[in-house]
């Protein structure tokens, strides 16, 4: 059974993704990209991995595609006001897009599917053991892409900041 | 599967589904009769005996209204919107533990429907993914005033959501657990988590508050600056389901505030009532006691919108952002030192 459920979440979850990118409209390609990001949760909980089907729910599903939708809704973006791309920028975009399918054609021809994935523990993704691998041996690169997060967070205060005082 | 599962799974579905709409349609009549307690008045008592019947009369109401669809919505994205807000509203019950376990024909019956290890999380997901019903609805209607108050609704939420998440954590320290199931089954007696994180629940309290839309965080639905919110350009049942929805949220995250805080099914002396009585009553009279928990908290829930003015928007982001937040994490950092030494000693 869960082989059929992955297929069909599959076929759902490449639906969605090229309806993102055909939808003429940029709120309806915002709202199919939340359904793949559905559709992924979906995967992961296939995977076993709850802790992370929750955490792609909440975060990208609930914060970051709701950010998403805000900034374009206060965008307002429309045909008529979509800026004209030169021919110039649409054959490197042909060819940056061409790129990615070398590399990703590349690198899956490497992958042999004939030897299925085995997981060593499958009870990895609950968020004991989870929480029990990130503190313990990835102790350094977890505190690290944290710190990194917060410069980020820090950087984008202070450009706002900034701002307001040139202004007055 | 065992046929008996699905048939008590789906019966408890069906009855938890029941219990929720009867509840919002209950709270619109109870909602009138405080707002006219608090305010001196009688409030509904037309439609039957003390105006018992007003809310069916409701109902058939938006039911009978006409129907519009302003003609430059998108028609699509105008229907998903009260459906996704209902949706959301109604999936949140799935988690809590509604009391201990029923023993029928010898099989254990837990009145729970899914006791997933991740259950805190999972109402919090659900919980923001609420939003998309009042987004997606604002912004179909095509209305200035409706978009205005989707994206209020969206920077409320997820501003809020910050300070409910952090409150949790604090919370999850004690408990160790993510499973709802095993939160309330520590909370025995009178262990509640309330004794132990008072500043907590007062976090998550007024998180709730501002998650649910319920004044005073009411911003997305100000009338007096935005006429009627993002559901201006709803009529019938559509409108009907944003405001049912609103009115489920408040019964679903009264029960989460009365699991996580106030102990779910458990009440004070209840090893001594168990041992008088049969164990089924015993889990039944649990059940009771958690929603005597529950309707007190939809009181607060209305005394609080009848008592206290609708923020002002920069009030609103102050509160969450430069006094919540930072409560919040000084509440993680205090129980973690507690819990060091406790532990230690």
């Amino acid at each position: 059974m869960g082989t059929s459920v992955f297929y069909f979440v599959a076929t759902l979850s490449i639906i969605f993704s090229l309806m993102v990118i055909f939808s003429k409209n940029p709120i309806h390609s915002v709202l199919y990209l939340i359904l793949t990001f559905f559709t992924f949760t979906v995967h992961y909980v296939l995977l076993n991995a709850q802790f992370l089907a929750v955490v792609n729910f909440i975060v990208y599903m609930g914060a970051i595609m709701v950010l998403f939708l805000f900034v374009l809704m206060l965008l307002n973006l429309n045909k008529e006001n979509e800026p004209n791309k030169t021919a110039f920028v649409k054959i490197l975009g042909v060819i940056a897009g061409g790129c990615l399918i070398v590399t990703l054609v590349g690198s899956l021809k490497a992958v042999t599917i004939n030897s299925p994935l085995v997981l060593q523990n499958p009870n990895l993704g609950l968020v004991k053991n989870l929480g029990k691998e990130l503190f313990g041996p990835f102790m350094l690169p977890f505190e690290l892409s944290s710190i990194l997060l917060l410069t980020a967070m820090v950087g984008a205060v202070l450009l706002t900041k900034k701002e307001e005082k040139t202004n007055g | 599967m065992d046929i008996n599962f699905v048939i008590e799974k789906f019966a408890l579905v069906t009855i938890l589904f029941a219990i929720s709409l009867v509840i919002a349609m209950y709270s619109t009549y109870a909602e009138r009769k405080v707002a006219a307690f608090l305010q001196d008045r009688l409030g509904p008592d037309r439609a039957g005996p003390f105006g018992i019947l007003q809310p069916l009369a409701d109902g058939l109401k938006m039911f009978m209204k006409e129907e519009i669809i302003p003609s430059n919505a998108s028609k699509w994205l105008f229907m998903v919107g009260p459906g996704l807000a209902m949706l959301c509203a109604c999936i949140g019950t799935a988690v809590i533990p509604w009391g201990q376990d029923l023993t029928i024909n010898g099989r254990a019956v837990p009145l729970q429907v899914t006791d997933i290890n991740v259950g805190v999380l999972y109402l919090f997901g659900v919980v923001s993914l609420g939003v998309y019903g009042v987004m997606i609805g604002g912004w179909a209607s095509n209305n200035k005033y409706s978009l205005l108050s989707a994206i209020r609704a969206a920077s409320q939420n997820i501003s809020y959501e910050v300070a409910m998440g952090l409150s949790i954590i604090a919370l999850l320290l004690m408990t160790n657990t993510l499973s709802l199931k095993e939160i309330v089954a520590q909370q025995h007696g009178w262990h509640w988590n309330v004794l132990y994180q008072p500043l907590g629940f007062i976090i998550f309290m007024v998180c709730s508050f501002a998650e649910t839309n319920r004044a005073p965080f009411d911003l997305p639905e100000c009338e007096t600056e935005l006429i009627g919110g993002y559901h201006t350009e709803y009529s019938s049942m559509k409108l009907g389901f944003y405001l049912f929805a609103e009115y489920i949220n408040m019964f679903v995250s009264s029960a989460v505030m009365a699991t996580l805080y106030f102990g779910g099914y458990n009440y004070p002396w209840m090893d001594t009532v168990a041992a008088h009585v049969s164990p089924n009553v015993a889990a039944l009279i649990g059940t009771g006691v958690l929603f005597i928990k529950i309707f007190a908290f939809i009181f607060f829930f209305m005394w609080v919108r009848w008592t206290i003015p609708r923020f002002r928007y920069d009030q609103l982001m102050n509160l969450g952002w430069k006094t919540l937040i930072p409560l919040a994490i000084a509440n993680i950092i205090i129980t973690g030192i507690v819990i060091a030494v406790v532990n230690k000693f």
